[in-house]
């Protein structure tokens, strides 16, 4: 782990990679023919490599829809798995071109950091995990405990400000990876395990007995996940952001990865302009006309990759609630394409 | 036409060319300017490619985030800390943590190391035959293993607070630490100290009467008794007078864990368990070569003289070679050092755990937070390495009187 961030520190400090690739990132990935795209370590359903190797999850699949907008091939990605705490630098060393990592916008990163966030592809929230055994129902009794939790990540500082503002005292050991939190959360180190609700439900199915371990009602902060890019580069960051869009938008015009071809041939005036048939709004991107239709022939609609990977349709079986679609209760929104 | 004596060329000249060029003359010494300002010049690429770099991306820069709030917490700190305290703190706090784990497993790790290397060259065949298997078995398999191994297999399988193992009723051993009663400081603990200093420095003046008398007249007097009983007597009648000096703590389990106290936290103890161990077996072959290579008639005179085998190890022999072990063991002790950055693989917040790790990726400022953590660690070196050489040179000097 320090070696990384040493080696990329040097990277950042010589510009051997960063220079250049401040302003083209589109150009770049074209060129090299292949896009870098930074994950987590292995967060089932966000991003993990599955039984024959191959990368899953959501945040994986964003990474799949930036390809296939790009190259029409949503393999031609290089997933580099990288630790909360050193994901930043890799992303501002230029070694990879987007980082989809279950990150959490915030305006110190957003403004600091040298980084802009392209959207938010899932809408999160932090919260506790504990053992059944303890009798714990809610996390306001938890006065005393100890927690584990993931260093480098918001969450560090949502349990103190949280402990804090309730008058609790804790403990808290931050760990450098996910799977050491875990363990040391398994071996009964900590009471609780604190981070993104979602990974809670996630890293739970790594543990021994999931149905020991139970997810506490309080949902202490507001995590909005999304893709990043570097600063400085608008035109890669329009990529993201309206490959991000065109994904919801799919969903919300009832586009899958089933129907993608029929639907192309519509002539209604919306879907056409969303096609490419009419108009070339996938060029000013710097795309193809027909970016929409490889984006969802690729990994399907963002419903479609919601259910496969965290949904009902996936181990994990957490409900849409907050990342429904603006129309159907939820806040998943994207603006129109058009 | 006389022929004049040619003068000779002018020794200042000839010395600084010398100096300067060294065997190759002027044009070496041109040659060591290019090089020099080679160098220059790649530094000043490095940082004007940096700087560019890092504004054309807006990323923060500058020292300034040292008086920034942290706003996380820590599980161990040696001087106060709390969430809102800046990340200078942190630093601080971190750098504590590293300097603790240093000290406490060098000092292990040297007493380890003698006692297994002592034992290797035992002539008791199964004392040596163990030593011999703990160095291969613990040099050969990976630090970070280890410490694992010791967090996760030994300690985590201590039970939980609840059901934790009492010690007389005041200590509490769980998967959470040792819990120890602490000590809490009344009015009698300041003339406790002093007589407890007082009867140190009277039992270091008996101690010195004793060597003299034995030097100057060869007589042996035993003064042993009158010092320990002078440095338990004095602060005892002290407390009587002063009344009590400290009270005790006694800790007591609410809620989940234990509240009072003083804890020692299970990430201390395994990290420095596996350091110590760690570094105790390579130790224990380089105090077992520094043996081997005083001459065996040292062993044989110190025999003949009637001493003991112990006595020859620790009159004659370990001193002698002292000489060969120092440097060798003091980059064991740097390596320690520099070892205990793994402590982040098991959560112990050392300086790389805090600083280099949450405090850089709060605020994203890779190289200013990467170059101060190195300067720490080459400073902490250089400060080891100063107080080995220094202690070596003491070793010289007392051989050569």
């Amino acid at each position: 782990m320090k070696r990384v961030s040493l080696a990329l520190t040097v990277a950042l400090a010589t510009g051997v990679v960063a220079n250049g690739a401040s302003a083209q990132t589109l150009k770049t990935v074209k060129d090299r023919g292949m896009l870098s795209c930074g994950v987590s370590q292995g967060l089932p359903g966000f991003s993990a490599p599955d039984d024959k190797g191959a990368w899953t999850g959501m945040d994986v699949d964003v990474c799949r829809a930036v390809a296939a907008a790009v190259f029409n091939d949503p393999s031609k990605v290089k997933f580099v798995p990288l630790s909360a705490k050193d994901r930043f630098t890799a992303l501002q060393s230029g070694e990879i071109d987007v980082l989809s990592r279950n990150t959490t916008w915030t305006l110190s990163r957003d403004t600091s950091l040298g980084v802009n966030f392209a959207g938010v592809a899932y809408y999160d929230g932090q919260g506790f995990l504990v053992r059944k055994s303890l009798k714990v129902n809610s996390a306001l009794e938890l006065n005393s405990a100890s927690i584990c939790v993931q260093t480098g990540t918001t969450n560090e500082q949502n349990v103190a400000d949280y402990f804090k503002g309730n008058n609790m005292k804790y403990e808290v050991i931050a760990f450098g990876t996910a799977d050491e939190t875990v363990k040391a959360y398994e071996s009964g180190r900590c009471d609780v395990f604190t981070s993104d609700v979602s990974q809670l439900y996630a890293e739970r199915l790594k543990v021994a007995n999931p149905a020991d371990h139970a997810v506490l009602p309080e949902v202490i902060s507001k995590e909005p996940l999304g893709p990043l890019v570097r600063h400085g580069d608008d035109q890669w960051l329009d990529v993201v952001k309206w490959t991000l869009f065109a994904l919801v938008n799919a969903e919300e015009l009832g586009i899958t990865q089933k129907n993608v071809d029929e639907m192309a041939k519509s002539d209604k005036p919306e879907l056409k302009r969303v096609f490419g048939t009419d108009g070339n709004l996938g060029e000013t991107l710097g795309l193809t006309k027909d970016w929409v239709t490889r984006i969802v022939k690729a990994t399907g609609n963002y419903g479609e990759v919601f259910d496969r990977n965290v949904g009902p349709g996936s181990k994990l079986g957490i409900a849409r609630g907050l990342n429904q679609l603006w129309n159907k209760g939820g806040i998943q929104y994207a603006p129109p394409i058009r | 036409m006389s022929i004049e004596a040619r003068s000779p060329p002018s020794q200042f000249v000839a010395k600084l060319r010398r100096a300067l060029g060294g065997r190759a003359g002027w044009s070496g010494f041109a040659l060591q300017i290019l090089f020099v300002a080679a160098l220059i010049w790649v530094g000043y690429e490095i940082v004007a490619n940096a700087r560019a770099n890092i504004a054309s991306q807006r990323i923060a820069t500058g020292f300034g985030f040292l008086n920034n709030t942290a706003g996380f917490g820590v599980s161990q700190a040696l001087i106060d800390y709390k969430e809102s305290d800046t990340y200078t703190r942190v630093f601080f706090v971190g750098l504590a943590n590293t300097l603790l784990v240093a000290v406490v497993g060098i000092v292990f790790a040297t007493i380890i190391g003698f006692l297994v290397g002592l034992g290797r060259l035992s002539p008791n065949w199964l004392l040596a035959k163990i030593a011999g298997g703990y160095v291969e078995l613990v040099r050969n398999l990976p630090l970070l293993f280890q410490i694992l191994f010791w967090y996760l297999a030994v300690l985590g399988t201590l039970p939980n607070p609840r059901q934790s193992v009492s010690i007389f009723g005041g200590a509490f051993l769980s998967n959470r630490g040792l819990v120890i009663p602490k000590p809490i400081p009344h009015s009698g603990l300041d003339a406790f100290l002093i007589a407890l200093v007082v009867a140190v420095v009277i039992a270091f003046g008996l101690r010195s009467y004793a060597r003299k008398a034995l030097f100057d007249s060869g007589r042996v007097v035993t003064v042993w008794p009158w010092a320990l009983g002078l440095i338990i007597g004095l602060p005892v009648i002290a407390g009587l007078i002063f009344g009590v000096p400290v009270t005790f703590e006694i800790p007591e389990l609410k809620g989940f864990n234990f509240a009072g106290g003083s804890r020692v936290v299970p990430e201390f103890v395994a990290l420095t368990l596996a350091l110590s161990i760690y570094t105790a077996a390579f130790i224990a072959e380089i105090v077992r070569a520094g043996i081997q290579s005083v001459h065996k008639g040292q062993m044989e005179a110190g025999a003949s003289l009637g001493l003991s085998r112990g006595a020859t190890l620790r009159l004659v022999v370990v001193p002698q070679a002292l000489r060969v072990i120092l440097p060798p063991l003091t980059n064991q002790y740097l390596n320690l050092t520099k070892n205990s950055s793994l402590a982040v693989a098991i959560g112990y917040p050392d300086l790389f755990s805090v600083f280099a790790g949450t405090t850089l990726s709060q605020t994203g400022q890779a190289i200013e937070i990467i170059a101060i953590t190195m300067g720490v660690y080459l400073v902490i070196s250089l400060i080891t390495s100063a107080l080995m050489s220094f202690y070596g040179w003491r070793i010289g000097r007392s051989m050569g009187a």
